[in-house]
């Protein structure tokens, strides 16, 4: 009998190693004997239904029911007369996330597992994991024994190509990281046409997250009622947060959705920072966060998103004005630079917002930074310039009065002169970031 | 069936033709890109809005089938 009990439903974690292996990079035998072998559907189509009454929904960020891309990836193979591709993103790009690059160096079997049962539901010829190089382990390395364990074992149906992505931010944008497998710069292209219709060389492409393709092929194998022991009945499931505290470094930990922040965030004062979601994501007040849970539904009341579960802690001794300025900046060094809006105003909302942080504000910045914001939405060919409009009116609304006092030429964080900010030591991670022009690509 | 306008931010280079030939629906933001009104083409516009789609000079309007 294999019945699955009650405790192994809600047990967590589900993708990453069991505490008692702590960091442990599950190999192909240690995977095997965790979860099962791969369980191949013999049939196209099968696993999509499964998927559906599961409810498993994208966990790049955009949280897109999969359900709808498998189908859309299916039909339009089989409209078109076209093999599908399939393609596993790992290439997370939000500097605050470390969750995908941990996933893959400590559980990789599990999302090349998914990679294989998407590649036989959409019936896929080719299949292609895409990483960044990570900051931290060789993953490339770590794939590259994952998947020649896999090559001896004769487990794979599709080969599967591994391909690095540039350190960009934008380079997990579905439409940059097709250009860029392609052979063309890492930026995004516009839509129509969805990759799902043509994508990879012109054919149907599915592009998922490493963590989702990890959760599918756990529900390939224990089902749907499993997956939606956990979780909220609209949003079921686990996911993989990134959580930082006072001490910034990053942890991974595996979450109910559902699951009140405030047991991610620890103790924090009402009028502290917490950013939901990265640096597209959302400044909301310690007051807010207290009330809210981890989860689309009870987020959208503070204008915030699970996003890919970043939640970070803003310790009391450092500006959130600051933080913001800091990361605005990088985010607008980092626009592909192909749309005007975008352009125009990424670096405007940057310089004001800067303005605004070390007290040289003008009587209009504020006004000015909100108009930008909404002439910058919805005008770019990717969601970059949308992302960045809604960290950067977050931040105007929950550090609205410590505006005010750098407008006075006083920080509450630093209790100090804004002019001491020569001194101040950053906190959220941003990394060197440069203008872009297309001919830097190789 | 209805149509809309949607203009391709990479291919704009904000030339401004549309916008001088259809203030009714595409206006200008402060760098010169055009605005453009997202809702189905009113009747009795179809004729200008083809005249700026064919104006374009880098063809970055177009005209697409209103989904609703």
């Amino acid at each position: 009998m294999t019945t699955v009990t009650e405790p192994t439903m809600t047990e967590l974690p589900r993708l990453l190693p069991p505490a008692q292996d702590g960091e442990q990079v599950q190999d192909l035998h240690t995977h095997v004997a965790r979860h099962g072998r791969l369980p191949y559907r013999e049939r196209q189509g099968t696993l999509i239904h499964d998927i559906e009454a599961a409810g498993l929904t994208g966990r790049g960020g955009a949280a897109f029911p999969v359900h709808h891309k498998l189908a859309a990836v299916y039909a339009a193979a089989d409209r078109r007369r076209r093999p599908p591709v399939v393609i596993a993103n790992g290439a997370e790009s939000e500097p605050a996330s470390d969750k995908d690059a941990t996933l893959l160096w400590l559980a990789p079997h599990l999302v090349l597992d998914g990679l294989q049962l998407v590649a036989e539901a959409v019936g896929a010829d080719t299949a292609i994991l895409y990483t960044h190089a990570d900051r931290s382990n060789d993953v490339g390395r770590r794939l590259r024994n994952a998947v020649a364990e896999r090559e001896a074992a004769t487990l794979d149906r599709v080969p599967v190509q591994l391909a690095e992505a540039p350190p960009r931010f934008l380079a997990g944008q579905e439409t940059a990281l097709i250009n860029h497998l392609t052979g063309g710069p890492s930026v995004p292209t516009f839509i129509p046409p969805r990759v799902t219709e043509r994508g990879y060389h012109g054919n149907p492409t599915l592009v998922q997250n490493v963590e989702t393709l990890a959760h599918l092929a756990l529900i390939a194998r224990r089902g749907p009622r499993w997956f939606r022991a956990v979780g909220t009945r609209d949003e079921p499931g686990s996911m993989l947060a990134t959580i930082r505290r006072a001490d910034g470094k990053p942890r991974i930990t595996e979450v109910p959705l559902g699951m009140p922040l405030k047991e991610l965030t620890g103790e924090v004062r009402p009028d502290q920072g917490v950013l939901v979601g990265g640096y597209h994501g959302t400044w909301i007040s310690g007051q807010q966060a207290a009330a809210l849970t981890l989860d689309n539904a009870s987020l959208e009341a503070a204008g915030a998103r699970v996003g890919a579960g970043i939640v970070i802690t803003l310790p009391a001794d450092r500006c959130g004005l600051i933080e913001t300025a800091n990361a605005v900046r990088y985010l607008a060094l980092e626009s592909a630079g192909q749309c005007g809006p975008c352009l125009n105003g990424l670096p405007r909302i940057a310089a004001a917002f800067a303005e605004l942080a070390s007290g040289r504000a003008r009587p209009q910045t504020r006004a000015d930074l909100e108009r930008w914001c909404g002439l910058v939405t919805g005008r770019g060919a990717c969601h970059h310039p949308d992302g960045t409009a809604r960290f950067v009116r977050s931040a105007l609304v929950t550090f609205a009065t410590e505006a005010d006092r750098h407008a006075k030429g006083r920080c509450t964080a630093t209790n100090a002169g804004t002019k001491t900010g020569a001194n101040y030591k950053p906190f959220l991670p941003i990394p060197k970031a440069t203008a872009r022009m297309e001919d830097d690509w190789t | 069936m209805a149509e809309k306008l949607i203009v391709n931010p990479i291919d704009c280079e904000g030339h401004g033709a549309c916008a001088e030939l259809l203030p009714e629906l595409i206006a200008m933001d402060e760098w010169g890109y055009p605005i453009v009104d997202p809702r189905p083409l009113p009747p009795g516009l179809e004729r200008h809005a083809r005249a700026a789609v064919s104006a374009c000079p880098t063809l970055a309007l177009r005209l697409l089938r209103a989904e609703r």
